[in-house]
C-alpha cells in the first residue's frame, strides 16, 4: 500500500512561475498572522507591507516576463494553470493598482479613524485571486480566482464600519456577484457537458476538431459564461450593482475595483472567449457585439444625468467596459492587444480620478456632489489641474494615454470589419466627453457660494496627504507621457497576447 | 421508466431557476442567500450527472471546489448582514435604499 503511494505521480510545478501568487498570497497570510499576534503595530507598517509586496510583484514579473519572451508560455500542475505574456501583463496592473491603492488607503484610513489591517490583507489576496485568474488554464481555475478576489471585495466595500452607505453596497455587491457567479458556473458546467473537459487547451482542441450536430448545451454555455463575466466586469445589462457599489464603498476599496478587477475580469473573457472559444467566433461574437453597444451608449449616456461625481465615474468606468468589449469582440490578435493596452491605461486613469475623489471627499467620505468640485480650480489650482487631465484622459483627448487607448480598440473593430459597432463607440465616446466636461465647468467655470453653504467652514479640502499625493502625481505623469509616446506600453501589450498551451 | 441523464440536467436546470427566480423576488437577505445556495448545489447536480454521463472524475472533483466557495461565500454575506442587522434590525434589502442617482 505504501510502496503504491510513493509511486503516485503529482502534477509538475513551476515554482518559479508562481512567484507572483505566492508573494501576494504569502504577504496577506503573513501580515494577517502578524497583526493578530502583535498587540500593536505601527500605523504605518501594513500599507508600508502591502506596498513593498506590489512592488516585489512587479519586480518579480520581469525576468518571468523575459523568460516567457524567450522560451514561450508554459503549462503546468496538469495544465490548469499557464503562464504567458498576458497573464503576467495582467500581473503587473494588478501590483500597480494594489500598490495604488495601497497609498489611498492608508490615508483614508488615517483620516476616517478606522481599523486598519483587514483592508490590505484582503486587498492582497483579492489581487492574488486576480492573478489566478490571469493564469487560470482551467475553468475550475478561473472559477477559484475569480472567488478570491470577489470575496475579498465584498467584504472591502463594507469596511467603513460607520456608514450604512458602505454596507449596503456590500450587500447589494455580494447578492449580485454571487448571483453572477452561479450563472458563470452553470455555463462552466454546460460546456463541461458539452466538450467532456473543463481545462482551456482540452476544450480548445475539442472545439476547433469536433463538428457538433447538437450545439444547445455548448450555446447556453457561452451564454452563461459571458452573462457572468460580465456582470463582474460591470457590462449593460448586468451593470446595475455598479454604480451604488461604486457611491457607497470607500473610496480607495473603488479604485480597486476600478481598476483591478477590471483588469482580471476583462484577462478571463480574453482567455475564455478569444482564445478557448476562437474557433466557434461565429457564434458568440453577436453576443458581445449587442453587449459591447449596449455598455458603451448606457455607461456614457446615463452618466450624463449624475450628480454624484462617484455614480459619474462608476458609469463612465461602465462605458470604458464597453470600450473594452469592442476590443474583444473583435476576436483578433490586434483586438486583444488593444484590450491589454486599454486595461494599462484605464488602471492609470482609474486609481488617479479615483485618488482625487478620495482626497476631495474630505473626512466621513462623503463630499461626492458635484457641488464639492465648484470652483475648485480656484481653491486647489494642482489638485484641479490633475483631475482634469485625468478626465481628459478618460473622454480619450489626443495627446493624453486615453486616445491611444480607445484608437485601439476602434480600429481593431474596423479591422474585424464591425464598422457599425466603430462608429457607435465613437458617437458614445463624444457623448461621454460631455460628463468629463460637466466636470471640468464645474472645476474651473462655478464658483461656489460659501454663503449657502451650511458647512461653509468645512468647505476648504483637506491638503492632500501624501500617499494620494504620490498616486496623482505617477498617475497624471504616466497619462501624459503614455499620451505623447504610446510606443512601449502598446509594444508590451503586442507581446502580451495570451498562448494556450495544453498541458 | 429509466432514469436518464436528461432527468437529472432537467432537475438542475428547474433548480437553478427556482432559485434565480426565488433570488430576485425575495426581499429577506437571509432567504436570498438560501437561493444563491440552491443555485450552486443545482450547478453540483449538472456536474455529478454530467461527469457520470461522460464517465469522468472531473465533473465529480468540480463540485468539491463549488462547495468550498459557496461554503466561503455564505460566511461573509452572513457577516455583512450582521453587520447591517447591528445597526437596522429586522431590515429587509428594501429598507437599503441609501444609494440612489
Amino acid at each position: 500500500m505504501f510502496a503504491q503511494a510513493e509511486t503516485v505521480a503529482t502534477p509538475e510545478v513551476l515554482w518559479w512561475a508562481l512567484v507572483p501568487l505566492l508573494v501576494l498570497a504569502g504577504a496577506a497570510v503573513l501580515l494577517l498572522t502578524v497583526a493578530s499576534l502583535v498587540r500593536r503595530l505601527p500605523e504605518w507598517l501594513p500599507a508600508a507591507w502591502t506596498i513593498v509586496a506590489g512592488l516585489a510583484v512587479l519586480v518579480s514579473v520581469v525576468p518571468l516576463w523575459n523568460e516567457v519572451q524567450d522560451d514561450g508560455a508554459r503549462s503546468f500542475l496538469a495544465g490548469a494553470v499557464g503562464i504567458d505574456g498576458s497573464t503576467l501583463f495582467v500581473t503587473a496592473l494588478l501590483a500597480v493598482a494594489v500598490v495604488a491603492t495601497a497609498l489611498l488607503s492608508r490615508a483614508y484610513l488615517t483620516r476616517e479613524d478606522l481599523p486598519g489591517v483587514e483592508l490590505y490583507v484582503l486587498l492582497l489576496l483579492s489581487a492574488a485571486g486576480g492573478v489566478v485568474m490571469a493564469s487560470a488554464n482551467d475553468l475550475i481555475v478561473l472559477f477559484l480566482g475569480l472567488e478570491l478576489l470577489s470575496i475579498a471585495v465584498y467584504v472591502m466595500a463594507a469596511l467603513h464600519l460607520r456608514r450604512i452607505q458602505s454596507q449596503e453596497a456590500a450587500l447589494k455587491y455580494f447578492v449580485l456577484g454571487a448571483f453572477a457567479s452561479a450563472f458563470l458556473l452553470y455555463g462552466i458546467a454546460l460546456v463541461y457537458g458539452a466538450t467532456g473537459a473543463t481545462g482551456l487547451a482540452r476544450i480548445a482542441g475539442y472545439l476547433s476538431t469536433t463538428i457538433l450536430l447538437e450545439d444547445g448545451m455548448l450555446m447556453a454555455g457561452f451564454g452563461l459564461l459571458l452573462v457572468g463575466l460580465g456582470f463582474k466586469v460591470a457590462a449593460v445589462p448586468f451593470h446595475a450593482w455598479a454604480p451604488d457599489v461604486y457611491q457607497g464603498a470607500p473610496t480607495p476599496v473603488v479604485a480597486w475595483m476600478a481598476a483591478g478587477v477590471k483588469a482580471a475580469g476583462f484577462a478571463a473573457l480574453l482567455r475564455v472567449f478569444v482564445l478557448t472559444f476562437g474557433s466557434w467566433s461565429g457564434e458568440w461574437q453577436p453576443a458581445v457585439w449587442g453587449l459591447a453597444i449596449l455598455t458603451v451608449l448606457g455607461g456614457s449616456v446615463v452618466a450624463v444625468v449624475q450628480t454624484d461625481v462617484k455614480r459619474m465615474l462608476a458609469y463612465s468606468s461602465i462605458a470604458h467596459a464597453g470600450f473594452l468589449l469592442v476590443g474583444v469582440q473583435a476576436a483578433s490578435d490586434r483586438g486583444t492587444a488593444a484590450v491589454l493596452t486599454y486595461l494599462g491605461v484605464y488602471t492609470l486613469l482609474a486609481c488617479g480620478s479615483f485618488a482625487v475623489v478620495t482626497v476631495v471627499g474630505g473626512a466621513g467620505d462623503d463630499r461626492h456632489g458635484i457641488d464639492a468640485y465648484r470652483g475648485l480650480g480656484a481653491r486647489r489650482p494642482w489638485l484641479a489641474g490633475a483631475f482634469a487631465v485625468l478626465l481628459l484622459g478618460q473622454a480619450g483627448v489626443p495627446f493624453t494615454a486615453g486616445f491611444v487607448a480607445k484608437f485601439g480598440v476602434i480600429a481593431a473593430a474596423t479591422e474585424g470589419h464591425s464598422y457599425a459597432l466603430a462608429g457607435i463607440a465613437m458617437v458614445s465616446a463624444a457623448v461621454a466627453a460631455f460628463v468629463y466636461l460637466r466636470i471640468l465647468v464645474a472645476l474651473y467655470m462655478e464658483d461656489r457660494h460659501l454663503e449657502d453653504d451650511d458647512e461653509a467652514g468645512a468647505v476648504e479640502v483637506d491638503p492632500a496627504p501624501w500617499g494620494p499625493r504620490i498616486v496623482i502625481t505617477v498617475s497624471v505623469a504616466l497619462v501624459l507621457v503614455l499620451g505623447v509616446v504610446p510606443g512601449p506600453l502598446v509594444d508590451l501589450a503586442k507581446d502580451a497576447v495570451p498562448v494556450l498551451v495544453g498541458g | 421508466m429509466d432514469v436518464t441523464v436528461a432527468w437529472y440536467l432537467t432537475l438542475g436546470a428547474v433548480l437553478f431557476t427556482l432559485g434565480a427566480v426565488g433570488l430576485l423576488v425575495r426581499r429577506n437577505p437571509l432567504v436570498m442567500f438560501m437561493c444563491v445556495e440552491l443555485m450552486l448545489n443545482a450547478v453540483n447536480l449538472t456536474f455529478v450527472s454530467l461527469g457520470d454521463a461522460l464517465g469522468d472524475l472531473g465533473g465529480q472533483v468540480s463540485v468539491f471546489f463549488v462547495l468550498v466557495v459557496a461554503a466561503a461565500e455564505v460566511v461573509v454575506g452572513l457577516g455583512i448582514i450582521v453587520a447591517i442587522m447591528r445597526r437596522r434590525s429586522g431590515a429587509t434589502v428594501d429598507d437599503l435604499s441609501v444609494l440612489r442617482g
